[in-house]
């Protein structure tokens, strides 16, 4: 059985790179060899799969720490190192180090960047200074540094090629996504939905930097770059389908951030990315959809242009981002053979798409918990098709300002965050490392300072009633929508999770451990305490024979904000502290790459 | 007139070394009020909580507006995160007049081991027009006067302090 899914998984690769012809063929060939991991999420379809197996489900027990490295920083270390052949490349949060380090010469600093950044950045960034990872292409390193600047490194040297500045952080403008290169272009998306910043997805030329074209989330259709044949669930958008939902010139301060990944088919010639919440978190201040905020976009990464969108959470009530990694599989569905994209998004629902039309297939809760809505209507003929049901007792804009809505699931921070999913071809299980985490929501009246925060809620986060365990790790299959297996975390699990041919999957846990569990059953075969909590993503390569897994550690981001101190338990009344562990009692600062191998 | 403030909390502090509670501007004890405000016997705001838990609208609101403009960085009710102090310490050394300084001018911690940096909130009004509120919160929170909680019961919003409100939010 596993054989036969692998030779269609292999099939199905070989003819995404077939169709690919004018493609950067060279990153199309390089994500195919599974010793190197050349890009975020190590191809760009945004799986997390490796096709190595030397560390298997039989002998992942005995893996061992090979070698570590430190960063130097404290703050919380998001994404994951690149390696290409002998070469590794490390990044940091703020001040944004980059690390060559040379694997065949006892891991040694060939060079190390560090951009001289004005530390007025830090406070304007919502939530830690996190930095999710470079990417690489035509020989040059990409950083997209704190200060919203997009810089190409020459990857033998570390000297700076170019720079381009994408936003001004003065403005709430800032960068803590990672770049993505698509043939002669470097992608990159803005952080700073919390600030009112009117957000973008921008391609710049890979060879000196310049601007080819900035397609915004919210506003006139020049500026989103909407043409008459974008569709929306199968129907032309229609002229001015985003300002028609905003009242008056809200949209300009309107957020729709874009600081999650991106994925591509080459095939398709369609780049994949969600935006983020609309600003303010007061919804009574924003009437109308809001669109494009929450939204799953395909556009054409030569023009910009949207093939097709899809709004997930219309009229945000719950800083619900959209920003989540999109996830390219081919499967079957009803014994049709499908070009999906899933995505796990934060509101709480797992979607299922055909990413060639935008066709909604599935759109089902991933964690049992979920209640602010009791669906997604999938009936196409139906006026509010595609929308979902939102439940009045859990809608702030119906309880109205000032009014603190209680027990709403998920928290803010979603049943996932910016944690990325993998999904293994050999099982075709996507693995969700997931937040099991609710809220208290309050919103009211805000004014808007440019560069300022632009929040308006009051917010307080605790684990479902009676549950104590803060996270998942869970199995889905995403053809049917279903939880398969699911396995308890204490803490929220703020890890990219890492699927192999060995049957095995990687993830980390907040309190710092690198876990390994069985991909069928999610038994657990692993597990070691790395220096610091993780929030990193688990990458895994190949150097001179030998496999081996890497993951940074170092507590930080949202994680380390919402639960350092420990959630409290609003239902046990007044007086009542510490009800639920707190974090800070597991672990401390400090960036770390821990790099693990099988004894020789 | 902030040095003098200062000194004065200093001395409180010393003078005030065997009353129950002691914090950055002294003994929190609310001695009279003004259209729903409480102040100490130094001026600064303080809170007012009842034996049934009813607290004053600044603590109130102070708790609100903390948890919309502060907890992103500062954590859940003051508690600190991996990336900010905890406020309800800082407030048992630090008093009303230099609270109000950093949090109207910000400040930077900037080393070769951390990067601390508070940004200015003097011009933004959603954090200037409640400074009080948010300093009263804090307070309660450093004098443990208050827990790990959202009031419960709280006090009418005064009508002089709507209308203080509106002006502060309206002139921007």
């Amino acid at each position: 059985m596993r054989k036969v899914l692998l030779a269609s998984c292999l099939g199905s690769v070989a003819a995404l790179a077939a169709g690919s012809a004018s493609a950067n063929d060279e990153l199309v060939k390089m994500s195919q060899n599974p010793k190197d991991w050349v890009m975020p999420a190590g191809d760009y379809a945004n799986t997390r799969y490796s096709k190595l197996n030397q560390i298997n489900a039989s002998n992942v027990g005995k893996l061992q720490v090979a070698w570590t490295f430190s960063t130097g920083v404290l703050r919380g270390h998001e994404g994951g190192p690149l390696i290409i052949g002998n070469m590794m490349y490390v990044h940091t949060p703020f001040p944004n180090k980059v690390y060559a380090l040379d694997l065949s010469q006892d891991n040694k600093i060939v060079w190390k960047y560090e951009p001289k950044q004005d530390p007025n950045v830090i406070p304007v960034m919502c939530c830690d200074t996190v930095n999710r990872g470079l990417s690489y292409g035509d020989g040059k390193v990409f950083l997209h540094q704190a200060d919203d600047k997009l810089v190409a490194l020459d990857a033998k040297t570390g000297n700076l090629v170019w720079s381009a500045t994408n936003g001004d952080p003065a403005k709430g403008q800032t960068g803590t996504s990672a770049p993505f290169v698509i043939k002669d272009k470097v992608l990159v998306g803005t952080s700073g939905g919390e600030f009112g910043v009117q957000c973008s997805m921008t391609a710049y030329d890979i060879k000196d930097g310049k601007q080819v074209w900035k397609a915004y989330s919210e506003g006139p259709d020049n500026q989103i770059l909407f043409d008459d044949k974008t569709t929306a669930l199968g129907k032309p958008t229609g002229k001015d389908s985003s300002i028609k939902t905003w009242e008056g010139d809200q949209w300009k301060i309107g957020g729709g951030c874009t600081w999650g990944w991106v994925s591509y088919d080459p095939q398709l010639n369609l780049v994949y990315y969600g935006s983020g919440n609309p600003s303010t978190w007061n919804p009574k201040q924003r009437p109308g959809d809001n669109k494009w905020s929450m939204t799953i976009f395909a556009r054409n990464p030569d023009n910009g242009v949207a093939r097709w969108v899809y709004q997930m959470t219309p009229h945000d009530e719950w800083d619900y981002d959209g920003v989540n990694e999109m996830i390219l599989s081919d499967q079957q569905i009803n014994g049709q053979a499908r070009k999906l994209v899933t995505h796990f998004d934060r509101n709480g629902l797992g979607y299922t798409l055909d990413r060639e039309t935008g066709e909604l297939l599935v759109a089902e809760k991933y964690d049992p918990k979920v209640n602010w809505t009791s669906g997604v209507d999938m009936n196409k003929s139906s006026p509010t098709y595609g929308r979902p049901k939102v439940l009045d007792q859990y809608s702030t804009d119906k309880q109205g300002e000032d009014h603190n809505v209680k027990g709403i699931c998920p928290a803010a921070l979603g049943t996932k965050d910016e944690q990325p999913a993998a999904y293994s071809p050999d099982t075709q299980l996507f693995y969700v490392p997931t937040n099991h985490v609710c809220m208290d929501y309050e919103p009211f009246k805000v004014s808007y300072t440019a560069g300022q925060p632009y929040v308006g809620a009051t917010l307080s986060m605790y684990p479902p009633p009676g549950e104590t365990n803060m996270g998942n790790f869970i199995a889905w299959d995403g053809k049917t929508g279903k939880i398969v297996w699911s396995n308890k975390e204490q803490f929220s699990v703020w890890s990219g999770a890492l699927a192999t041919a060995g049957d095995v999957v990687f993830y980390g846990t907040l309190e710092g451990y690198l876990k390994a569990v069985d991909a069928k059953t999610g038994k657990e075969l692993y597990k070691f305490k790395t220096p610091s909590g993780i929030i990193g993503n688990v990458t895994t390569y190949e150097n001179n024979g030998r496999q081996y897994v890497a993951v940074l550690s170092g507590v930080g981001g949202w994680a380390g904000i919402g639960l350092a101190a420990g959630l409290t338990d609003p239902t046990a009344g007044l007086g009542a502290v510490g009800g639920y562990a707190a974090l800070s009692n597991y672990t401390a600062l400090g960036g770390t790459l821990t790099v693990f191998a099988l004894p020789q | 007139m902030r040095m003098i403030c200062l000194m004065a909390a200093a001395m409180i502090l010393a003078a005030a070394g065997a009353t129950a509670y002691a914090d950055g501007s002294g003994d929190p004890t609310a001695v009279k009020s003004e259209d729903g405000k409480y102040f100490d016997k130094e001026d600064n705001p303080t809170f007012k909580i009842s034996s049934d838990g009813t607290v004053d609208w600044y603590t109130y609101s102070g708790y609100r507006r903390y948890h919309s403009e502060c907890h992103v960085c500062h954590g859940p009710d003051g508690e600190g995160s991996t990336y900010a102090p905890a406020l309800k310490n800082s407030l048992k050394t630090m008093g009303y007049a230099d609270f109000v300084g950093v949090v109207a001018s910000g400040r930077k911690n900037v080393s070769t081991a951390q990067e601390n940096v508070m940004p200015a909130f003097g011009d933004n009004p959603n954090v200037a027009c409640y400074m009080d509120d948010i300093y009263v919160y804090l307070r309660a929170r450093a004098d443990d006067a208050l827990g790990r909680v959202r009031p419960s019961k709280h006090e009418e919003k005064p009508a002089a302090y709507t209308k203080a409100e509106d002006s502060c939010m309206g002139k921007h």
